[in-house]
């Protein structure tokens, strides 16, 4: 239904679509993004007006290697959609903060956790980790343990004054 | 060299009235907040990738150290995101129990949220009358699961036991106990001259504005906009159940508190609807590849041994597929998206907390308000700093 009503608005903008426990999920090209996001948040049709969460994906071995994860709600008809967008480990996406308020932080969230870049951001900080922490802990390929961790442990390492 | 005007103020992460760690840096022009940047973080235990790595079964004790203070609740989304993944039907009863659990948590939520806030304005005696009702609450707790605070007594496809008789018990008597100490907050606060000058007209949102932020729960609420999943988009039967979504229409701190202090009450509503209309039956599904089969049959009848065993060894297997599950947590909407990928371990989980929004939203909210203003509007969104860097 949704679809159809997308496609009719705006045709040749999905790339794929997922039905899975009764949910959709869409894929969307990378170059009609803004144009896409925009027409879901201002139309009359969708008036997706409140942006629940932006999630990030490492696919690690599969290219491109990341998905974005736009869950969006639309009060006025009560329904659910989520949007998904394929990104390379070099692309930079647009925020889109300018159309919803409530993507800073999830998206200052994805930046820290697993390092996907976005312009026209307002304000681009590590949130949950430290400034200059080095990394991005919800990548694959971040070591869950430290470089020492398999050491045996060294009694005459320890100084005593 | 041009003076500087404004002065900088950090406050937190160790501040009592920010409720955890929640750090703010802000800057001041004489008592009037210009700018306000919240730090978080410091309570990041890596909640999300520490569930890469174990098995569903195994993050049900995680979940419950999100938001601490309402436990159950979280308990109940990830389940209910789990079993919308494999596909798991969940039996009437463990539902209405579920409901129990929830709104119980819902309201333990609300008595640390209305103790400190008040503690933080200056209304000191209100903490002790919560922190005593929250007592029974953690007895039926106790009684239910063993734990008080955290009691993870959630299973994919129902519960971890059947209920005791001591538990009606326990619940009916605080339903019956507990309009009274309602009664005693409200007598204590709502018409209390001092608390309605330091909360109206303070932090006062637009609807539109509040929407905009992502907030969800009693603070969107207070801005009138009756945004309440278990009304918009039920689950759990809650669809069984009457209760009205209160809602305020000015915005400000004094509409989120009058709609969280009517909550109480629909939440007393909801627990004595299911409490008295309780349906028999079986509180675990038998599904076979999520339910343990129980310890007697695994003596007679070995395809049942295997199967415990599997289940023990391995966990519960999801297919490949990504959901999306909320449930209205005791802040606002408190949503996870899981991607399973075939084994028994998520690809990935992420959690949507609804504080993280409400504390994006902090700097709108105390632009132009007086330092001591920071403060109740701080206690007005009912932060929990585990749920935010979780």
């Amino acid at each position: 239904m949704i679809v159809e009503k997308i496609n009719k608005s705006l045709p040749g903008l999905i790339e794929d679509q997922i039905w899975f426990r009764d949910e959709l999920q869409i894929y969307v090209k990378k170059e009609l993004f803004i144009s896409f996001m925009k027409h879901l948040r201002y139309n009359e049709d969708f008036k997706f007006d409140l942006l629940l969460d932006v999630a990030g994906i490492d696919r690690f071995s599969i290219k491109p290697r990341f998905e974005l994860v736009y869950i969006l709600y639309s009060l006025e008809y009560n329904m659910r959609l989520i949007v998904k967008l394929k990104v390379d480990i070099s692309d930079i996406v647009p925020s889109m903060t300018i159309f919803w308020k409530s993507a800073n932080w999830p998206e200052r969230e994805v930046y820290d956790l697993l390092g996907i870049k976005f312009s026209n951001h307002p304000d681009l900080r590590r949130i949950l980790t430290w400034d200059n922490f080095e990394g991005h802990p919800l990548r694959k390929d971040f070591p869950l343990q430290g470089p020492d961790f398999n050491e045996k442990f060294n009694p005459d390492s320890i100084k005593v004054y | 060299m041009a003076e500087s005007k404004t002065t900088i103020l950090n406050m937190g992460p160790h501040h009592p009235a920010t409720h955890g760690v929640l750090r703010l840096v802000l800057e001041l022009d004489g008592e009037t907040i210009v700018k306000a940047t919240p730090h978080i973080g410091h309570l990041h235990r890596g909640i999300e990738k520490i569930a890469e790595n174990k098995n569903y079964h195994q993050i049900i004790p995680l979940t419950d150290r999100l938001d601490y203070t309402a436990a159950s609740l979280n308990n109940l989304g990830y389940c209910m995101t789990v079993e919308k993944l494999i596909g798991v039907e969940v039996p009437k009863k463990a539902q209405y129990i579920r409901v129990i659990m929830s709104e119980l948590a819902r309201i333990m939520g609300h008595h640390l949220w209305l103790g400190s806030h008040a503690l933080d304005i200056g209304a000191m005696t209100l903490i002790f009358y919560t922190f005593r009702d929250r007592e029974m609450i953690m007895n039926i707790n106790e009684e239910l699961s063993g734990y008080r605070l955290t009691p993870s007594f959630l299973r994919f496809g129902g519960l971890a036991k059947d209920i005791t008789p001591d538990f009606i018990k326990y619940v009916r008597d605080f339903v019956k106990w507990f309009p009274k100490a309602v009664d005693g907050y409200n007598s204590l606060l709502t018409d209390n001259i001092i608390w309605r000058k330091r909360t109206m007209g303070i932090g006062t949102i637009s609807a539109e504005e509040a929407l905009n932020y992502g907030m969800t729960g009693p603070s969107l609420r207070g801005s009138g906009i009756g945004y309440d999943i278990r009304k918009v988009l039920p689950y759990c039967s809650y669809d069984d159940f009457d209760f009205v979504v209160p809602i305020g229409d000015k915005g400000d701190v004094y509409d989120r508190y009058l709609v969280r202090m009517e909550e109480f009450k629909q939440s007393l509503h909801i627990i004595d609807q299911a409490i008295e209309n309780l349906p028999e039956g079986p509180v675990k599904s038998d599904n076979p590849w999520v339910s343990n089969p129980e310890i007697n049959e695994v003596s007679e009848d070995i395809s049942a041994l295997i199967r415990r065993f599997k289940i023990q060894s391995e966990g519960a297997k999801a297919p490949v597929g990504e959901v999306y599950h909320s449930v209205e947590g005791s802040k606002g909407e408190l949503g996870f998206y899981l991607v399973g990928d075939g084994t028994a371990q998520p690809f990935r989980m992420k959690i949507r907390p609804p504080c993280f929004m409400l504390t994006s939203a902090l700097p709108r909210l105390l632009e132009g308000h007086m330092l001591s203003d920071a403060i109740s509007i701080i206690g007005s969104i009912d932060i929990v700093l585990g749920e935010i860097d979780r």
